[in-house]
């Protein structure tokens, strides 16, 4: 990363893409204070989340106000039974038993996995297993929730699912969202704001509509197909906007096709 | 071509993840399995180069019954590309990487430079040669575990899951290398939940779910089957939802990407243009 400078404002909805390599996992790493704690290297700048300098601060401390939630819930979930797996970080912080226990029951409500909660984690489907990942972060009740990836292992069906339990919690509890996420075509419609990370620098940033433009294109970036179709038919001569959902498409070309 | 034959299969004290399946891929053919996560489609693939031996029926890659050889002497034949890369590398150096499993085939170290060279260019990975393969991003360590199986230039090629964490040139690049591969006369399998690189590709799509196939054929029929596309867990493409909702014209529900769309739409718009200017 070279001169990174951002601030994301509480409550946002933040979609955090680039090709391969760009970046993206090591400023989430540094959101969550893994660098420079945990993985070797140079980290000059500063960076304060949620009121806290991040450069010194022991990782558990963090845990309590960023969430991280990585790619492959299988490497977030080990105990016995869904309930253990969510209370597993409160254990180590040290919350009191009958805190503990509301904020387990609370976040497995909040995320849709209660009623699993004596499964196994590896009888849970994939998606069933994210939501569970996410409850065990959420429980420790960080007021911003970064996500590297949750839906690259899913089907089509569980990935909308698992976004759309992000969204909604970032909707009710005022959760800052961080989300890091290759597949546009499924989260653009939450967003607030994308950023676009090439070669350690914030390229673009700004809303959905704004950033996919042709040099988002350009950079490598798999724009929702609506959008890229709109690209095309510009290129013809047709004045259409950027539509980010296939409803905003549909009615954009309802109203090509109807003059 | 690789044969599947009624094959069951149950993980020991486990429940029972295939069911009966049949399947025939040809030499030359593109095929994408897909379905709901736990349908089945790793372990189907697992078959393929004898890492998991069917409990019933048989698998037979070229004639030859996996049954009978070992994983190492099928593994010349099929190269399977795991989902996770790092169950698959472990060497120091990205070029050692590629370089391992031809120094255990046995090639001499000239043909080895010279393959490891190209596979890297191949990839895009020639400015990491020297580097570690856990240094790499997600998606570059994806494609140096591709590269690694390549490098022998096995006769098919199964990849699961190759385009997770890839950004789109990087699935260009890989659609493009898919093409070359299949030109040759690979079969090539890919497992994945994909929806829109498979819709740009246009393979044959088996879907399955719960361990059992209940669809097979053309990208364009299977992804816009409604009813198939929601038992599988999976979703139209993007550009099939956006022409399935303006259009109730049959002849446009095979359209899925977006180049297709693009022609459909200017021949509509042109044909209304016409109708206006003879009112």
């Amino acid at each position: 990363m070279e001169g990174v400078t951002f601030s994301i404002e509480k409550g946002k909805f933040v979609i955090l893409t680039g090709p391969s390599g760009c970046g993206k996992t090591t400023l989430c790493r540094c959101l969550n204070g893994l660098i420079p704690n945990f993985y070797s290297g140079q980290l000059t700048g500063e960076l304060e989340v949620d009121g806290v300098n991040v450069k010194g601060k022991a990782t558990a401390e963090l845990a309590t106000h960023v969430g991280f939630v990585f790619q492959n819930p299988e490497n977030q979930l080990f105990s016995l039974s869904v309930e253990r797996d969510v209370g597993f970080g409160l254990e180590n912080l040290g919350v009191p038993r009958e805190q503990a226990i509301e904020r387990v029951q609370w976040a497995m409500r909040a995320t849709g996995v209660f009623e699993l909660r004596d499964k196994a984690p590896h009888e849970l489907s994939g998606g069933q297993q994210q939501r569970a990942a996410i409850a065990g972060i959420l429980a420790m009740r960080p007021n911003i929730l970064v996500l590297d990836e949750p839906t690259s292992f899913l089907d089509p069906k569980s990935a909308e699912e698992i976004v759309s339990v992000i969204a909604k919690l970032g909707h009710d509890l005022g959760l800052t969202i961080v989300l890091v996420e290759h597949r546009l075509d499924i989260v653009s419609r939450y967003a607030d704001r994308v950023m676009v990370m090439d070669g350690g620098k914030i390229q673009l940033d700004g809303s959905p509509r704004e950033v996919y433009n042709e040099q988002a294109r350009l950079i490598g970036i798999g724009l929702p197909r609506v959008t890229m179709l709109a690209h095309l038919l510009r290129k013809e001569g047709f004045n259409l906007l950027n539509p980010v959902t296939v409803e905003e498409a549909t009615s954009e070309l309802r109203g090509l096709l109807n003059t | 071509m690789i044969s599947i034959h009624n094959v069951s299969f149950n993980y020991p004290d486990g429940p029972q993840v295939l069911h009966g399946v049949n399947l025939e891929i040809k030499d030359g053919e593109f095929v994408a399995i897909m379905g709901e996560n736990g349908a089945g489609k790793t372990t189907l693939v697992k078959m393929f180069n004898g890492l998991l031996k069917p409990t019933k029926g048989t698998v037979e890659i070229d004639g030859v019954k996996t049954k009978e050889k070992s994983v190492a002497q099928m593994s010349r034949e099929v190269g399977l590309i795991f989902q996770n890369p790092d169950n698959q590398l472990f060497a120091e150096t990205v070029a050692q990487e590629l370089g391992f499993s031809l120094r255990n085939f046995g090639f001499t170290e000239d043909i080895i430079q010279q393959r490891v060279i190209s596979y890297l260019h191949l990839l895009d990975l020639q400015q990491y040669a020297a580097s570690s393969p856990f240094v790499l991003s997600g998606g570059e360590r994806k494609r140096v575990a591709l590269a690694a199986i390549l490098v022998w230039d096995p006769k098919h090629v199964i990849m699961d899951e190759p385009t997770i964490g890839q950004d789109y040139l990087q699935k260009e690049r890989l659609r493009n290398f898919i093409t070359q591969l299949v030109s040759q006369g690979k079969a090539v399998v890919i497992v994945t939940h994909d929806v829109e690189f498979v819709a740009e590709c246009k393979p044959r799509v088996v879907l399955l779910s719960h361990g059992t196939i209940i669809g097979d054929g053309p990208a364009t029929r299977i992804l816009t089957d409604s009813a198939l596309v929601e038992e599988a867990s999976l979703r139209m493409p993007q550009i099939a939802t956006l022409i399935n909702g303006l259009t109730s014209n049959g002849a446009s529900r095979e359209i899925i990407e977006i180049y297709a769309a693009r022609d459909y739409f200017l021949k509509e718009i042109r044909a209304k243009a016409k109708l206006l200017e003879r009112a």
